[in-house]
């Protein structure tokens, strides 16, 4: 006992010992090793373009062809309304989000188990690689977002365009509707992720609970389609929130969903904090279970 | 009491076996679990029976206290599942202990396997930087030491190819330098020499005896029993999870050299020295029989003996083979030999099916020196697995009376004592 009284200022002193109970946060540990979440993610995004003959384009390419398909099918086929933008811009700017959100949570919720060899092998911050998997995620969201810009330009600036683009003072709170795509997006990548460690099974739900999940979200209609006494349940998928916030804030389409968007918020920071907690408790035996 | 730089009190860990490390645990396995889990507890209560209620639990280590003054390189050996790894993956805060406490002061730095956290589809200079970072190297430190770990990897040429087309050499002694200049105050090594090429090898030793020199705490696990002797001053010896010696190296080798062979002549394996995935190789056991079929743990230099090792498989194996490695008390390899060695039974035997085998063979005469010998035993699959292996698996005494050349009472050098046609012709 008297060691734990030793002054440890001059060098890092580790006790190693079985924790009980509820694992301590203790972010700090994240933050010493931030730059190998930038190395994972730099790793990660270096390595899902190379050996292809496109590379980066396909971050450009793939949400274009999504909003080009969905375009034909939800407002040729099915007529849905796009409050009066141009339904590509409607959809496109909902891709946003649910892009970052979709690849993070299938990346990162196979990350653990992909990085089996290192977690068995070396001791780092676990949290690093889900958090590394949602960074990478935002490299192709910004790609996304220049797309973004220019298809606006392209619509006000092609002569035979009718929507001229108005900036509202909503734009202002973009950063916010991010951080908040950010806490969505990390919370159900961390639980994911861990429970993928005991649970294969996660694996394979993945794939169509994002495809369920891309239907409960007002990407490809709107979410005042919804009947108003459904709204409160509906706005329970935090990513409903943070696509309505995203509307809001680029095409000032509507007046601020102030009760969705903070039912949402709400629902996402819970996620995130149970999500840091299972995800801490889950560590303990990563190397034993993995 | 500041210069203990390792504190170990009482540790231990336990592992549940049973279930095997390939099949995963599934929602189904953990609801039908929680189902069965009244009734079994009904069960256990009628029956009554402390046995029972942990059947799947191993300690892996147990009561294990040490301390380790700072510069000291220390050297850990004992056989397979002794819990050599476990400790080290403990101390190097991959894996946490189920009970007791360590306390490390300082950085820990762990070679448990190079090449960790390599990318092939990165450059080397890519994985340098990314390798570094997972060790825990900041940016800026390996910026600095960059040239010198290119330097020491000898692949200057290829720092931007992708380590996929490196040669295994190559990629290995890209990783070695990597984590060789993490410069931690502890550093902790799991049988990194047992890879890579003679000179290779050579200058992974220099730099391992150049981090002691520096006064930083070394822990090292190696098989390798003349490498321990070079590098430690000190040995700890494992068995069954416990630590049972403690001593200056060279004595500490030879208590465990000398000890821990159950049986004279014959070692039969419990099922908790088998790992999981051994499956569906079962070893039962390895004898030695004189040429008048007894068990005995000495021969002669001048006699033949029969080296027997049975096994069972629960399933065919494809390319199955068996052998055996005979090494001398410290370590070094005399020879290996394998049951299909022959081209004849290596055609004939493609698929062994599933039964009760022994595999045996005849080492003849004068072939080996006087002194202790080891038996290692192999089961694998070329290319495709090990299924099991242990590197000390039996023990056995060589005596020379009447060997050739015992008209001289002087020990002769090597570990082979061959009968020489000698002829002497004056010209």
């Amino acid at each position: 006992m008297a060691t734990d009284q030793l002054p440890n200022s001059h060098e890092d002193l580790i006790i190693l010992k079985p924790t009980h109970g509820l694992a301590a946060l203790n972010l700090r540990d994240l933050w010493v090793f931030r730059e190998l979440v930038l190395f994972l993610a730099w790793r990660d995004v270096l390595v899902r373009y190379k050996q292809t003959v496109l590379g980066a384009a396909w971050a450009v390419i793939q949400p274009i062809v999504q909003m080009v398909v969905f375009t034909l099918i939800f407002s040729r086929a099915a007529g849905l309304s796009s409050e009066g933008v141009p339904y590509p811009i409607f959809n496109y700017v909902a891709l946003l989000p649910w892009g970052l959100f979709s690849k993070a949570m299938n990346d990162a919720g196979r990350s653990l188990v992909n990085n089996r060899n290192m977690i068995t092998k070396i001791y780092f911050p676990r949290l690093t690689i889900p958090v590394a998997s949602v960074v990478s995620g935002l490299v192709d969201f910004g790609i996304a977002f220049l797309v973004y810009i220019g298809i606006i330009l392209y619509y006000n600036l092609a002569p035979n365009s009718t929507y001229t683009y108005t900036i509202t003072p909503a734009l202002l709170f973009l950063p916010l509707v991010i951080i908040l795509a950010l806490v969505a997006t990390l919370g159900v990548s961390l639980w994911f992720s861990a429970a993928n460690v005991i649970y294969r099974d996660v694996g394979h739900i993945l794939p169509f609970l994002t495809q369920i999940w891309f239907f409960m979200t007002p990407i490809v209609y709107s979410s005042s389609e919804i009947s108003l006494q459904w709204q409160v349940i509906y706005s329970l998928n935090p990513l409903t929130g943070v696509v309505e916030g995203f509307r809001w804030c680029l095409l000032g389409i509507h007046s601020l969903p102030l009760p969705l968007l903070l039912v949402s918020a709400g629902v996402a920071v819970v996620i995130l904090i149970t999500g840091l907690i299972y995800f801490r408790n889950m560590e303990r035996t990563f190397a034993d279970e993995i | 009491m500041n210069d203990i730089v390792i504190h170990v009190e009482n540790l231990g860990k336990r592992y549940r076996i049973g279930v095997s490390p390939e099949r995963y645990k599934t929602l189904r396995d953990t609801i039908v679990a929680g189902f069965n889990a009244p009734i079994q507890k009904l069960r256990q209560r009628s029956s009554n029976s402390l046995s029972s209620t942990r059947p799947n639990i191993i300690w892996a280590l147990r009561d294990i206290s040490f301390d380790v003054p700072r510069g000291k390189v220390l050297g850990i050996v004992g056989r397979n599942g002794a819990g050599k790894s476990t400790l080290l993956k403990i101390l190097s805060r991959v894996t946490e202990p189920t009970e007791g406490s360590a306390e490390i002061h300082g950085r820990v730095g762990a070679l448990l396997e190079v090449g960790t956290g390599f990318h092939p589809e990165l450059t080397g200079r890519e994985n340098i930087y990314l390798n570094g970072a997972i060790l825990g190297m900041k940016r800026v430190e390996i910026g600095q030491k960059f040239d010198e770990i290119v330097a020491f990897s000898e692949v200057e040429q290829f720092i931007d190819t992708p380590v996929k087309r490196y040669s295994s050499g190559m990629y290995l002694r890209l990783a070695f330098a990597v984590a060789a200049h993490l410069e931690p105050e502890v550093l902790v090594v799991d049988e990194v020499l047992a890879v890579g090429d003679a000179e290779f090898q050579r200058k992974c030793m220099g730099k391992m005896s150049d981090v002691a020199q520096a006064g930083r705490t070394v822990l090292f696990v190696s098989h390798n029993m003349s490498a321990i002797l070079r590098l430690t001053e000190e040995t700890i010896v494992l068995d069954k999870g416990h630590l049972v010696y403690r001593a200056p190296t060279a004595q500490a080798i030879d208590f465990y050299m000398a000890t821990g062979f159950s049986g004279l002549g014959e070692r039969a394996w419990t099922p908790e020295e088998i790992p999981a995935d051994a499956a569906p190789f079962t070893p039962l056991a390895i004898r030695l029989r004189d040429s008048k079929g007894q068990i005995v743990d000495t021969f002669r230099s001048t006699e033949s003996f029969r080296v027997e090792v049975e096994y069972s498989l629960s399933q065919s194996i494809t390319g199955l083979r068996v052998g055996i490695y005979l090494l001398t008390m410290r370590g070094e390899y005399v020879f290996t030999s394998f049951d299909l060695d022959d081209l004849t039974q290596f055609d004939k035997l493609g698929i062994r099916q599933e039964g009760h085998y022994i595999s045996h063979c005849t080492i003849p005469a004068n072939i080996l020196n006087e002194g202790q010998y080891v038996l290692a035993v192999n089961a694998s699959s070329f290319r495709v697995k090990r299924y099991f292996w242990d590197d000390h698996a039996l023990a056995f005494t060589v005596d020379a009376t009447g060997a050739p050349g015992k008209q001289w009472p002087e020990p002769r050098m090597g570990p082979i004592r061959p009968a020489l046609d000698w002829v002497i012709e004056r010209l």
